[in-house]
């Protein structure tokens, strides 16, 4: 555990611009050892790891490896040094197969031609280890996201990587890969490998790290063995206050509230079947289940986003058809997805056009008023606390965290009575995650209702003021009150008399 | 995730550069055309040069629109060339019942934005709800207009009535205030397409759909509708230009509008447009315009360069243009 260092940054600093975003961080990474390097979303975490990695050169301070300093001139050149980043936006060519990522870069040769059939057996291996069940051939472009990161991982296995540097490896996994990755992890760490991931869950941390960095506004403000520090002393470091208030208190109304929407015999082709629901005026309704249990395609086809029929849909009482995104919003329904950058943000595009895009009938008639659109970004930025460097930054450029915050002042924009929130907190810090809640709870009390969906057990128990539980694109079950815990929500999304083992994603 | 400022800083540069960089090459081109030639400024060149711009010009600012939302079309010049053969056609036929006067033009003008719309919408029709690749579905297009053309003026060239062009005339070679009417409807297809693009919420969802096309379809964009209104315009504006086109030369042929749709998309890309969607600008495309036809103006008023060089040079123009505004992407 212990020895020297393999890599370290001594007293780096990285400015962009005038803006200097790492304060003077000194880090080692050691052969054999897991370091969790923790943080909120714009904490450093990201720019720590490309200068790690080669990616980035630090303005200021030095990279050592093996004691002696680096300059990495290219990405190439860290990988030279045994170092292998796994980002968290995979680096895969999508086009290519599975066979063909793990080995891009450096094919088997045997003369001229390429080795395929060792290729082929190495593949298998690598895959096994991380007991992917995908086929070497398959394009990555038709993975899950979660075979996506094991694929990943598998490269690196590839790689004999002597430093792994992970950005949330787990954000995409399910409770039994984030197993099969950790049995990785510490097979690596047995190996000799030095291991560095970050991670918003903190119970993972506390799993399967050695030892324990926080970075604070580019500082590190705590680092030790991750045996001295609790999950709330963490939480406590990362954001600078006390967060163990993470959920707002439930108001715990009576079932007589007014019903919102009502949804009957709802049939999502391919995805779900005969689901109904019913949602209350200023309630939270969780939905709970299994990653592919249907969740996210029937709340998309009740919105208009994809072909769906229902035997029926009534909002404020009133039968209503919806066949397109445009009747769902005309009626006050609207969707958040839990897709920020591919279906909820345009990355390349400014915060106000971002904003205004859903709702752009509202601002001015043929003609645009951009007055009125800045107008309400300013709004959305006090309302929602977005953090932007600049306002006509790129939306790509923000944090996992203010993307969110954006993407829910977006859809406010369309002034929805009923808001559909698909894993509002995914991969976003624990601060960031209690403004949400607030939020939400919020909205809820003004008389709205809320449908959340969400992989992570401890948010549908904390917010929820009911649960439905969702089975292979079937309503397995509705939870209320003292009825809500981990236990019946795994029973359910299992089917009755499943092994309790098995994490609920 | 600490990403807030990594390009903050520089990506302001990012606009000036690629805002500056038509204009400054526009202007070194004035100016080398104004020292090899005095007559390069004198108001019968300017003219000339944007009287010609203008067909080029009507139909590249709808193909503005286009790429912005994502697209592409091929099928411009053929089809411009099988209007013209059309118009001409009509307005023959009509001569015996109509006569030469104001209705028979206004026939023929009906003619090509009908048949540039209707265009437009097959195209945009088989790109959006058939789902074809836009490359295809147009690269089809553009050999079916071109043949039609060819089997209408049975191989050989479709002339308009001579009395009917004397007629016809002046919409080419007259105008108000000395101004010819290419050049005025030019201007009025640049004011409204600068304002459609920067202005309005039709603009702002062609940026949206060509950016990302599912992010748009989860805003409330009505995606398909967006692309295919992109290409019934730029079938409308292509039948604008033919209005204006055939009564300079009275005829259409199989060679009519050969290579327009090339110089129309690269007078977009020199503008500023990217070729993948998502960004466009109605102004930096009058600009490629006009680069690309003062090029060709200067080699034919100075003997400096043979004019049959005419294409290399603008094809090192094109290719010039991409690579300054990547480098100034680049650095941002």
């Amino acid at each position: 555990m212990t020895g020297e260092p393999v890599l370290s940054l001594k007293g780096v600093s990285k400015s962009f611009g005038p803006i200097e975003v790492l304060h003077s961080v000194d880090l080692d990474l050691r052969a054999g050892e897991v370091l969790a390097l923790i943080g909120e979303n714009g904490a450093g975490k990201s720019t720590t790891m490309k200068i790690l990695a080669g990616y980035q050169p630090p303005t200021s301070g030095r990279v050592l490896l093996d004691g002696k300093e680096v300059s990495f001139g290219s990405i190439h050149e860290g990988e030279e040094g045994g170092i292998v980043m796994i980002h968290q936006e995979f680096n895969l060519a999508e086009q290519l197969t599975v066979e063909q990522n793990i080995f891009l870069g450096r094919e088997i040769r045997k003369g001229l031609l390429l080795d395929k059939a060792k290729m082929r057996r190495l593949t298998r291996e690598y895959l096994d280890r991380v007991k992917c069940r995908v086929h070497p051939d398959t394009l990555v472009s038709k993975l899950s996201n979660s075979d996506k990161q094991m694929v990943e991982i598998a490269k690196a296995l590839s790689r004999d990587a002597r430093v792994l540097i992970m950005d949330e490896p787990t954000a995409a996994l399910t409770g039994s890969e984030t197993q099969v990755l950790f049995e990785q992890v510490r097979a690596m760490r047995a190996h000799g490998t030095a291991v560095l991931f970050t991670s918003h869950r903190l119970n993972e941390v506390s799993e399967i790290a050695d030892r324990v960095t926080v970075l604070r506004d580019g500082s590190v403000v705590h680092d030790g063995p991750a045996s001295e520090i609790s999950e709330d002393g963490m939480a406590t470091a990362m954001v600078g206050r006390d967060v163990s208030a993470l959920y707002p208190e439930k108001p715990g109304h009576g079932p007589d509230r007014e019903v919102m929407l009502r949804v009957t015999g709802l049939n999502v082709p391919g995805h779900a079947e005969g689901v109904g629901f019913d949602l209350h005026r200023g309630e939270i309704l969780g939905v709970a289940g299994l990653i592919g249990a249907g969740r996210t395609e029937t709340m998309e086809g009740l919105c208009g986003l994809r072909p769906a029929s229902a035997e029926r849909v009534e909002i404020g009482g009133e039968a209503v058809t919806i066949q397109r995104p445009s009747d769902a919003l005309d009626r006050g329904l609207c969707y958040l997805t839990e897709d920020r950058k591919l279906r909820g943000l345009l990355l390349e595009k400014d915060l106000r056009v971002n904003l205004t895009l859903q709702a752009l009938h509202r601002f001015g008639g043929a003609l645009i008023d951009t007055a009125a659109e800045e107008r309400a970004l300013d709004k959305a930025i006090e309302d929602f606390d977005i953090r932007a460097g600049r306002r006509d930054m790129a939306v790509g450029n923000l944090s996992g965290g203010n993307q969110q915050k954006l993407l829910l002042a977006k859809v406010m924009q369309s002034e929805p009575r009923i808001l559909i929130v698909d894993e509002p907190t995914r991969g976003i810090d624990i601060g960031t995650k209690q403004q949400i809640y607030a939020f939400l709870r919020g909205l809820a009390d003004q008389g709205h209702g809320i449908v959340m969906i969400s992989s992570e057990m401890q948010e549908v128990i904390g917010l929820s003021d009911r649960v439905m539980v969702m089975r292979t694109g079937r309503v397995a079950g509705m939870l209320e009150g003292d009825n809500i815990n981990e236990d019946a929500i795994v029973r359910l999304a299992m089917g009755v008399g499943a092994v309790k083992s098995e994490r609920v994603a | 995730m600490t990403t807030e400022s990594v390009n903050a800083g520089a990506r302001r540069s990012l606009p000036s550069m690629s805002v500056l960089g038509p204009i400054l090459a526009l202007v070194i081109l004035i100016v080398i055309g104004f020292s090899l030639n005095s007559n390069f400024l004198s108001a019968a060149n300017i003219t000339n040069v944007l009287a010609r711009s203008a067909f080029i010009g009507i139909i590249a600012v709808g193909m503005t629109f286009v790429i912005t939302a994502g697209g592409l079309d091929l099928s411009v010049g053929s089809m411009a060339a099988f209007i013209a053969g059309l118009m001409i056609l009509v307005m023959n036929a009509a001569l015996p019942t109509l006569g030469i006067g104001i209705p028979i033009i206004l026939l023929g003008m009906a003619t090509a934005l009908i048949a540039g719309i209707v265009a437009g919408l097959i195209n945009g029709f088989l790109i959006t709800t058939i789902r074809i690749e836009a490359f295809i579905v147009t690269l089809g297009t553009m050999g079916i207009y071109r043949s039609l053309v060819t089997w209408m003026a049975d191989g050989g060239t479709l002339s308009l009535d001579f009395g009917l062009r004397t007629f016809y005339r002046p919409v080419y070679f007259s105008g108000i205030l000395g101004i010819s009417w290419p050049i005025i409807v030019f201007a009025l297809t640049v004011i409204v397409g600068e304002i459609l693009m920067s202005r309005a919420r039709f603009g702002r969802h062609c940026a949206a759909t060509g950016s990302n096309e599912r992010v748009a379809h989860y805003s409330n964009v009505d995606v398909n509708r967006t692309r295919l209104l992109t290409y019934a315009m730029l079938g409308m504006l292509v039948g604008v230009a033919t209005i204006m086109y055939v009564p300079r030369l009275g005829s259409a042929s199989a060679s009519t509008g050969v290579l327009w749709e090339l110089e129309a998309i690269a007078a977009v890309i020199i503008g500023g447009t990217l070729l993948k969607g998502g960004f466009g600008r109605v102004w930096g495309t009058v600009i490629g315009v006009l680069i690309l036809s003062m090029i060709d103006n200067i080699l034919n008023l100075t003997d400096l360069v043979s004019p049959y060089l005419n294409g290399a040079i603008q094809g090192v123009i094109i290719i010039l243009a991409v690579i300054l505004q990547r480098e100034a992407k680049a650095k941002g």
